[in-house]
Parts: structure tokens; sequence; C-alpha cells
């Protein structure tokens, strides 16, 4: 696969690990937080922690929209299928999410829903059109990579005048996330050194939207492409930055990323959506204008609306340690549910049914178990 | 978040704001409403059907040029640590 | 002399209750579709049970229940996967498959053009095998409580004396072989579906795999483990293994064989190939001293033109598979949670 396989390999990564443990300071940690799910995915999937010194270590962060999505919603979304009859399309990442009294989307399918899970909202303005006499709900969720096809498709559906077809939105942004996280101290602090920006989400909103990590919180951060070797590549790219004292946003990623994004993209999401004053964020709480709502001028095509949907509020499972997960002050191992209660078959939280959610991937990858690891490990570079 | 891959263009419909894309041998079709000037051998990202992106290959190129300058840095460094 | 007269509408005609019910209709749906694309010796016998003389040797017996969806797909249907399925899961323990049996539970109103493409899917499949289908059983039930129509077939062979291929045999120091590219025929069924559907080229690799195992066989007798990795893919068979013979397992991604459409379909949607599912390859574990020859038979044949060694048996009291990435670090490759599914993120 073009500028796919280039960036997997295995050579280059050996040169980059070597480079990488010249150029450290031993004196000192990098505690460095990759703040979306999919980079989380890739160090695990790629290993790219054992290629590090030790005095470099991944802190992952709550860019996984699945993982903070609040119950209720979920409970919301399952109440539209079992007391509307509508058929709710879904992207199907959110299917096995553990919502309130023991529920998901899967289970509610079992039980008789008209769930389908879609991989594109087209999918799902075409379930519409082929079924005029239902009302079709798209559960949206997603950061502003997956935020400017909701953006199109309630176009269309205005467009085409579908009015059976509405969208469920929840829809969140990075930059209020970034800052929160940012933002906390104390022993509330992730305490993280510099930032690996997220690949996807900065094509639309572009490096410039967080500038403010440097200048507001002198913090690092490098837009950092979704291969292995970008990572490496912007882990380096923000070992520098930290040893030599200049902190700014770098782009790695310049083959897809650019200063200002897809201002087509900004443009639409503008025209569609608009901030909410509060949004509750699984594990984060309440944050101010950090999500999306349908404007007015496309109300009727907001599920949220047509419904009356109510919010639901409910709590997590009492020792669930999701909340200071998502916010980089502890590993998943350091909670008491993992691999105990709580596994990928019975998931508790959602960093353990996410697959980019932390817990998965520790599980997964299997970070916590490592029979003889550091003995096999110095016996693989002998 | 946000898995996108880039795949090549092999065809477009304008008329539809779509294009046919290639992923090593499988072919989808994309919608290329978020994007400009797309044409018929360009790689776009693709996430969730939607082209979001243009891929600039010379950017890529250059990317890829900064692994190729690791030989001389590590060669440095070994030279240096003798 | 038939109970039955004149000829079923297969072009147009429907199943419906009567065909499952014992009388007339499903004599004439039995001989007109199954009696006659199956047609051999046993089953012209008409009994409710095939008898035959079994060589020496120990008897196998296995059985698979097929619900496959979409029924057809590229590169084969529930028919034919249901005839290769058995077959190879009959073979796995090293014997010869000899007979096999199969029956159908149809809902009504399947058409009978598609139960016709599906029997002779199977008859063909079966007769290219050298395995004949020679008793079955038809049952229709109401609509809305099948998927079409569910297939079981179960096979019986014979293992020869001297071989004992089993899943507990495996021992730190064997070598893992696997016979070709893995996911083809997960994907190839994934792109037929609804809401995923993307044009490839990519077909099933559903196939029998009893002509390559009696090479393997043939080459190195004392072959310790054979598994074909259906659902689940590949890991979950490893892993399955490892638990049996209480071992580890170490892997080497840059060896095992992906095809470049898999690998973009995976990418696509998010999917890991190392759990899609196979049709129509095998994982050999065998001691070290076997490994080459092993390689050389399987390559001869063609079901095992890509095979490669994937990696190797060690001490693990966790039971764990591990690999070791091509990109140089190194993952667990766990048990499959529940259904993979394509994911956005």
């Amino acid at each position: 696969m073009k500028y796919v396989n280039e960036f997997r390999n295995g050579d280059i990564a050996a040169k980059l690990a070597r480079v990488i443990a010249n150029e450290v300071d031993s004196d000192r940690d990098y505690r460095l937080m990759e703040f979306c799910g999919g980079h989380t995915h890739a160090i695990f999937r790629f290993g790219i922690q054992d290629l590090m010194p030790g005095n470099v270590n991944f802190v992952h962060g709550p860019g996984c929209p699945v993982c903070v999505l609040p119950k209720g919603r979920i409970d919301n979304a399952i109440q539209l299928v079992q007391e509307h009859d509508v058929i709710l399309c879904t992207y199907a990442d959110l299917v096995r999410v553990p919502a309130s009294k023991q529920m998901s989307l899967l289970k509610a399918k079992a039980d008789g829903g008209d769930i389908r899970m879609v991989y594109s909202t087209q999918d799902a303005l075409q379930i519409a059109r082929q079924n005029p006499d239902r009302q079709v709900v798209f559960f949206a969720i997603g950061f502003e990579t997956t935020t400017p096809p909701t953006a199109v498709a309630i176009q269309i559906a205005s467009q085409e005048g579908l009015n059976n077809f509405s969208v469920f939105c929840n829809h969140v942004l990075t930059p209020p996330a970034m800052r929160h996280i940012l933002q906390q101290d104390g022993d509330q602090s992730a305490n993280i050194d510099g930032i690996l920006g997220p690949s996807h989400v900065s094509t639309i909103i572009g490096s410039q939207a967080y500038a403010f990590c440097a200048t507001e919180f002198d913090t690092p951060i490098v837009i950092a492409g979704f291969e292995p070797l970008d990572v490496m590549q912007s882990t380096l790219m923000l070992i520098r930055q930290l040893n030599s004292g200049s902190i700014t946003v770098e782009n790695e990623y310049t083959r897809v990323v650019t200063d200002e994004g897809n201002r087509k993209a900004q443009a639409l999401m503008q025209e569609v959506f608009e901030l909410r004053p509060t949004f509750e964020w699984r594990g984060l709480g309440l944050m101010p204008n950090s999500a999306l709502q349908i404007r007015d001028t496309y109300a009727e095509w907001d599920a949220e609306q047509r419904f009356d949907i109510q919010e639901i509020t409910s709590s997590d499972v009492k020792s669930c340690l999701c909340p200071a997960i998502l916010r980089g002050l502890n590993k998943p191992t350091d909670c008491k549910l993992f691999g105990t209660v709580c596994t990928p078959e019975n998931p508790m939280g959602a960093c353990m049914v996410s697959s980019e959610g932390s817990c998965a991937a520790y599980w997964s990858y299997g970070r916590f178990r490592q029979p003889d690891s550091t003995a096999k490990q110095q016996e693989r570079s002998a | 978040m946000c898995l996108a891959v880039p795949a090549i263009v092999t065809a477009l419909n304008e008329s539809s704001d779509t294009a046919t894309v290639d992923l090593s041998g499988i072919q989808k079709d994309v919608s290329t409403v978020l994007v400009d000037d797309v044409n018929i051998g360009d790689y776009l990202l693709i996430h969730v059907g939607f082209a979001l992106h243009k891929l600039s290959e010379e950017e890529a190129m250059s990317t890829l040029a900064l692994f190729e300058e690791l030989d001389i840095m590590n060669a440095k460094d070994s030279q240096a640590s003798t | 002399m038939r109970p039955y007269s004149g000829k079923l509408d297969i072009k147009h005609g429907l199943v419906n209750m009567s065909h499952g019910s014992g009388g007339r209709a499903m004599a004439q749906l039995i001989e007109q579709i199954f009696m006659h694309h199956f047609d051999n010796e046993l089953l012209r016998q008409h009994n409710d049970q095939a008898a035959f003389n079994v060589p020496a040797g120990r008897m196998v017996i296995s059985t698979d229940a097929h619900v496959i969806s979409p029924l057809f797909f590229p590169g084969g249907d529930i028919g034919s996967l249901s005839i290769h399925g058995t077959i190879n899961d009959v073979c796995m323990s090293g014997a010869k498959p000899l007979y096999l049996s199969a029956a159908f539970i149809i809902e009504e109103g399947f058409p009978l053009s598609d139960l016709e493409q599906i029997v002779i899917s199977m008859a063909n499949a079966s007769r290219e095998a050298g395995v004949p289908v020679v008793t079955g059983d038809t049952k229709v039930v109401e609509k809305g409580n099948g998927d079409g129509v569910f297939i079981t077939t179960t096979g019986v062979g014979i293992v020869p004396e001297g071989i004992n291929i089993t899943g507990d045999r495996a021992c730190p120091g064997d070598v893992i072989i696997l016979s070709g590219s893995i996911g083809d025929h997960g994907m190839a069924v994934l792109s037929s579906r609804e809401n995923l559907s993307f044009e490839t080229t990519l077909q099933s690799d559903s196939a029998a795999l009893h002509g390559l195992v009696k090479r393997m066989v043939e080459v190195a007798p004392d072959i310790h483990c054979l598994r074909d990795p259906t659902r689940g893919g590949l890991a979950t068979t490893l892993n399955e293994l490892a638990l049996q013979s209480s071992v580890g397992m170490m892997l080497d991604e840059s060896s095992i064989p992906v095809k470049a459409a898999v690998m973009g379909a995976c990418e696509l949607l998010g999917l890991d190939p190392l759990y899609v599912a196979n049709e129509g390859k095998l994982i050999c574990i065998c001691d070290a001293a076997d490994a080459d020859a092993l390689l050389a038979a399987m390559r001869e044949d063609s079901h095992g033109q890509d095979a490669a060694i994937i990696g190797k048996v060690i001490a693990d009291e966790h039971h764990m598979v591990q690999m070791q990435t091509s990109f140089g670090g190194s993952r667990i490759v766990d048990w499959l949670a529940s259904e993979q599914l394509p994911r956005i993120c």
C-alpha cells in the first residue's frame, strides 16, 4: 500500500530508535501524551514502546470518541429504537459499549431492535431512502475528522427533503479537550511534557489550531502521522524541542496536514453545527464549548428535537478507573477491575470496549503480561 | 481515532461528487465533496467513505527523505562515541 | 414407480412446508434436487442410512453446521463451504475422508433455484474431492425461523496406523508452518455484505485440503498438530493449540503471507487479518527436523504453494502467542474477544 508501507519500515524504525536513544537526556523523563486513540492503537500494534529508551513513556489521552461518549447518550439511542421503533444507523465501534442496566446496542439488537451497522453516513441516507415509512436516525459520533461527513449527510437530507432521516449528534472537539488536560494541576495533572497531536483531526482543523499548547501552556506539540514511523519521528521531534527548550507546534504529517487545514470542511461544519454550551464527557465531566449541536436552520434533521430526547444521567461502575485513565493520570493496570471483572468479553467501562481505548489496547497487545519479556528483548537485540 | 487510509483515484464522477479509489486492489466509491480539484492519479485520504484531503506526494517524499538522513545521523553518533 | 408426478418448477418454485413433511412433495424434492445431483451408489439404495465397509485404522468423525450469510459469495457458497469444511476437519487428524452426510434446514419461501445452485455446488465440491455425500436429511421451518438455509455436514474417515496428529502434541522447539495467505475468505465474504460493499477480485479460499494433508503425512508421518484456521482466524487457532498443548508461541509477522487486497480491505475497515476467517488453509506444527521436507512437499501442492514457516513453539506457562512485528517491536496475539467489527476509530 503506497504511502502506508514505506512508513512501516522496520529497518528505519531501528535507525530512528538508535537516534532517539542517543538524543535523550538520561537525566530526565519524557512523558509524552498521544492524544488520539488511533495513536494508542498504533503504539501497541507495532510495539513502539519496546523501541523507546526507558525514560520515554507514552501517556494515553482521551482522543477516543467512543470512550468519552456518556452512557446516557447510548441509553438515549436505545430508547429511540425501543420506544420509537426507529432504524438506528451506527458505526460498528459503538455496538458493544456498555450502557445502563447492562444494556448495549448489540443487546438491544438481539432484543429485536432495528440497529444497523454502517460504514458511512451515505449508507444511512440510503437506508432512509429505501425505507420511506420508517424513521431513520444516524448515531453521529467522532471528533472533527468524522464531523464533516455528518454535515454533508444533513445537507443532502435537506436538499432531498428526506424527511424520515435525522441525526443524533454527539460530535466533540479536540482543542477544548486538550486544553482541559493541560489545565489540570496538582494531583489532577498528568504532568505531560509534550503532546503527539492527532493525525486526521488535524487534516480538518489544521496545525495552527494547537498553537495554544505552546503559547499558553508551554507544552510542545507535534502533529504526528498515523503510521509507526510517523509516531517515532514525531517523538524524536518532541524530544528535540524539550532538550532545546524551544517550544512550538510542529507538523510531522505534512503530507496531509497543513497550517490551516481543510477550509471547505470547516465551512461546512460551521454551516450545519454550532457549539453546545456544555457537554458531558465520560470520565472528564462537563466541559464548556467542547461539543456540537445542529443549528436551527437544520433543526428538522435534529433527532434530539424530533424525538424530544431527554438527558439521562448515569454513573459509571464504582472502581472503574476510566476517568483517570482518560486523563492520563493512571494506567489500566492501576485499575482494580482490569483483567479481573473487566475484560474485553465483559467490559465495565468504555476504555475496555473501544478497540483503541487504553485498556483494550493493553489487554489485546499484552502490555501487562510479559513472560520473560526483558530476557527475550535482550535475546532479540543480541 | 479516525482511521483513514490513502488511496489512489482511478475514476471520477463529477456529477455525483464521487470518485472511485483503489487501495491495493480494493475499489471503493467515495464522496469527494470535501476536497477540491480531484484528478485521476491523485492520492486521497479516505475516512468513512469520504475523501478528507489530498495527499501531497511532494511532502510524503520529503518526510521519507528525512529518514534517509538517519544513516548519516547514526554514523555521526557512532563516530562521536568512539 | 414414484409417489409423485411431474417435475419441480425449479426456476420459479419456492420451498414450502409440505417439502419437509415426509410426503410426496418431500420425496419429489429429494429425488429431483438432492438425489439427482449427489447421485452415487450408496444414495441410490434409497435407505435412511448408508452402510459400508471400513478399511483398517482408527475411524474419525467430524461435524459442522454452516450458517453463513450471505449464502453466495465470491469463490463459493454455503454449499461448497459445507463440503470443504467437514472434509478439512476430518483430514486435520491425518485421516483420509471417506463419506459425508448432509442435513438441510430450509426456510419456507426459499427459492428452489437457489437451493439447486447450492446443491450443485456441493455435488461438484464432493466429486472433485472424491468424497461422496451418502446420506442426508431435509427439514423445512416456517418463514422467519431460518436464514434461508442452514446446512450441517458430518464426515467420516480413517487414520492410518502410526499417525497421531492431535492438538496437544506441540512442544517447545517445534516449527509452525502456514499453508498460504490469510484472510482471503473473510474479506471476500465481507465484500459482498450490504453497507460494506467494496469492489474486489478477492475470492474465498474455500478448498478441500485432504490431498495436501496426504502429501504432508507421506513426507513426515510424525506431524504433531494440524488445524485449519476458520472462524476467528489464525490468531484464534494458534491460541487454541497453545492452550491445548500447554505451550507458548513466537511468530514472525513478516513471514505471514497476506495478499495485498486483503491488507487493503483490512486497512480500510480497521480489521486485523490475523483474526479473519480462512476456509482453505492449514496450520502445521512439526518437529524442526521435519520442517524443510514438509515445506517442500506443501509447495508442490496447489493448496500449499505459498506455504511458509511463520514461527516456533516455545515454553511459556502463560500459553501466550506472541509476535515479533515486522516493525521490530513485539506484541501479544490474543484470543478474539468477540467477532471483529469494522471501526472508524
